[in-house]
């Protein structure tokens, strides 16, 4: 399990170059800054040494194929990979600034400033109105009538307020894909948190729901900062500011496998002068 | 029409009568078969209960004081034990179920591959196993011998009974709730017991209803647990913590096992009394449980 990683690290490209925001784009602050960040799930080391910068207001799309730690980075960020037993993180991930696994810094709290919108639509049981209002209410907001008005904007931010407004005591279970997705995304959104990371909302939605997401996803910019995670490339063009490639390095001697990023850049650079041939294979559809 | 037939057959959409179609159903017609034999007793239990217990049922002998055994079928009535059991079983609801679904909640929730969680889990298979007459004699050796005979030791040892049963059935309900319902709450910030008690529980709650329920038809019925630790009197005792009480069942017992007649009939008439009982808690849990689980679906 040890004898590989030399292998490994003189695979991985110089990041320095390539997680370096491109010329022409205004970049926000800095609000995620990872450093050597390596993720195992008890022996399985699942990703090895991401380091990159993610700024604010902005949408950053994490594309690569299935195994190789997009997902699992993702989980980083609010800390969601502690509630799997054995998962544990090595390297340097700061949050404004500050370390977010540092041992004083509470997993909770984090979460509640770091959303996120799951693969499948996950509505809890209850009604459209009580999912909505469920984590004001973990946070302490009980008059019924702020809860109403964060109901209805949230809601209306994500743009589902006109089809279920004269049903929010209907169940959650009730509404399509599509509109799951978007209760949930109203749910994330009710807290008012300052990142929202988001693992492939759209990939079990038809083309006129993903569409919907999309959309949101541009209107919701201006509110928060996005991370995405997609297997969709035209997704990543459409939507995203900057991209991140990761990719699935294996080594057969060893057999192991583990994901590194490859390559960071302006969705523009990594889509249409890529400097890596794996990126470049990827983007083109040659791999992947 | 002929030839379509011929055109069907041929594109395979008319099976030819075979051996598979045969035994599909042989199959069908053994599941018939087995479902009526299983339905035999339950009827005839049904049928017999009705027929001798139906003509003893009135307010009055719901109500009635238990006579001496050799007076007549149609006086008196089972009043004490109806009340008995009553207060037994539901202190040993009150007693068991909270407990039960607390334990199953650390099981499943809490404890995950802990050795401590391991040995629970075990011993509350075991518990499963345990014959309810071992569980009368525990409490007896453990409570009764020192604070005597009382319907709050009949409670315990019912409740004995039942723990395992509320802890098994709600452990699996909790099984059911999927992890990504979890993972949403905690997503917004939730703490694990948040998670719990606003998400997982809810998600349970017509499950671990059914299983909870489950556990008091199966305590209200209990004979062999009671007739060590409430003694069986024929007087009503409003107080369950203190002095002998009387239940159904163990009534029951005592009737069918004495030489008379009129006491004979006075048991149908408690037998069908407790049948109507479990019944009635049946449908008022299913009707609460539909009250709460409006947004399952």
């Amino acid at each position: 399990m040890e004898s590989p990683e030399p292998n490994l690290i003189t695979n991985l490209p110089r990041l320095e170059q390539t997680a370096r925001p491109q010329a022409g784009s205004a970049p926000g602050e800095v609000i995620f800054d990872l450093k050597n960040v390596s993720i195992w799930y008890s022996a399985f080391k699942a990703v090895t040494d991401v380091s990159m910068a993610v700024h604010e207001h902005e949408i950053t799309a994490f594309i690569g194929s299935s195994g190789s730690g997009k997902t699992t980075v993702l989980r980083a960020f609010n800390r969601m990979n502690d509630l799997v037993p054995g998962a544990r993180l090595e390297g340097e991930m700061s949050y404004r600034g500050e370390p977010l696994y540092a041992k004083d810094v509470s997993a909770t709290a984090v979460r509640r400033r770091i959303g996120m919108v799951f693969q499948k639509p996950n509505p809890f049981p209850k009604s459209i109105y009580d999912n909505v209002a469920y984590g004001p209410r973990i946070n302490g907001e009980r008059n019924r009538g702020r809860l109403d008005e964060i109901v209805e904007r949230s809601l209306r931010q994500a743009a589902l307020w006109d089809e279920v407004k004269n049903r929010l005591n209907t169940s959650g279970l009730s509404l399509s894909g599509g509109q799951a997705q978007r209760l949930c995304i109203a749910r994330t959104i009710a807290v008012e948190p300052d990142v929202v990371l988001m693992d492939e909302p759209a990939s079990s939605l038809d083309p006129i729901a993903t569409g919907a997401i999309e959309d949101l996803m541009r209107e919701l910019k201006s509110r928060f900062t996005i991370i995405v995670v997609t297997h969709n490339m035209q997704q990543a063009t459409r939507v995203s500011g900057r991209t991140a490639f990761f990719y699935v390095l294996t080594d057969s001697e060893a057999d192991t496998r583990t994901g590194v990023l490859v390559e960071y850049g302006s969705t523009e650079q990594i889509f249409q002068d890529p400097r890596d041939s794996r990126t470049k294979a990827y983007v083109t559809g040659r791999m992947g | 029409m002929a030839p379509v037939t011929d055109e069907r057959q041929r594109s395979g959409l008319r099976e030819p009568p075979s051996w598979r179609r045969a035994k599909s159903r042989i199959a069908t017609a053994l599941m018939v078969f087995s479902f009526v034999l299983v339905m035999i007793p339950l009827g005839f239990v049904l049928v017999t209960v009705i027929a001798k217990g139906a003509s003893a049922i009135s307010w009055s002998f719901l109500t009635s004081p238990i006579p001496p055994s050799v007076l007549p079928a149609n006086t008196g009535g089972i009043g004490p034990a109806v009340l008995g059991t009553l207060e037994i079983t539901g202190l040993a609801t009150v007693l068991a179920v909270p407990l039960g679904i607390l334990g199953a909640v650390y099981l499943h929730e809490y404890g995950g591959n802990r050795p401590l969680a391991r040995l629970i889990g075990f011993m509350a298979d075991v518990m499963t196993g345990v014959p309810s007459i071992v569980m009368g004699l525990f409490i007896f050796s453990i409570w009764v011998l020192h604070f005597g005979f009382s319907g709050l030791a009949g409670a315990f040892a019912l409740g004995c009974l039942m723990l395992p049963i509320v802890i098994r059935s709600t452990d699996e309900m909790l099984k059911l709730v999927p992890d990504s319902l979890r993972d949403g709450s905690y997503a917004l910030g939730a703490t694990k017991a948040r998670v719990t008690a606003t998400v997982v529980l809810p998600a349970a709650l017509g499950g671990i209803v059914s299983g909870a329920l489950l556990a008091v038809a199966r305590a209200a019925g209990e004979t062999a647990p009671l007739l060590f630790t409430i003694l069986t009197v024929t007087t009503a005792n409003p107080d369950v913590f203190s002095g002998p009480n009387t239940s159904l069942p163990s009534q029951i017992f005592v009737n069918a096992s004495s030489p008379y007649v009129g006491a004979q009939g006075r048991g149908w008439g408690a037998a069908l009394t407790l049948i109507a009982i479990a019944f009635i808690f049946m449908i008022a849990a299913r009707i609460v449980t539909a009250r709460f689980a409006r947004y399952a679906r």
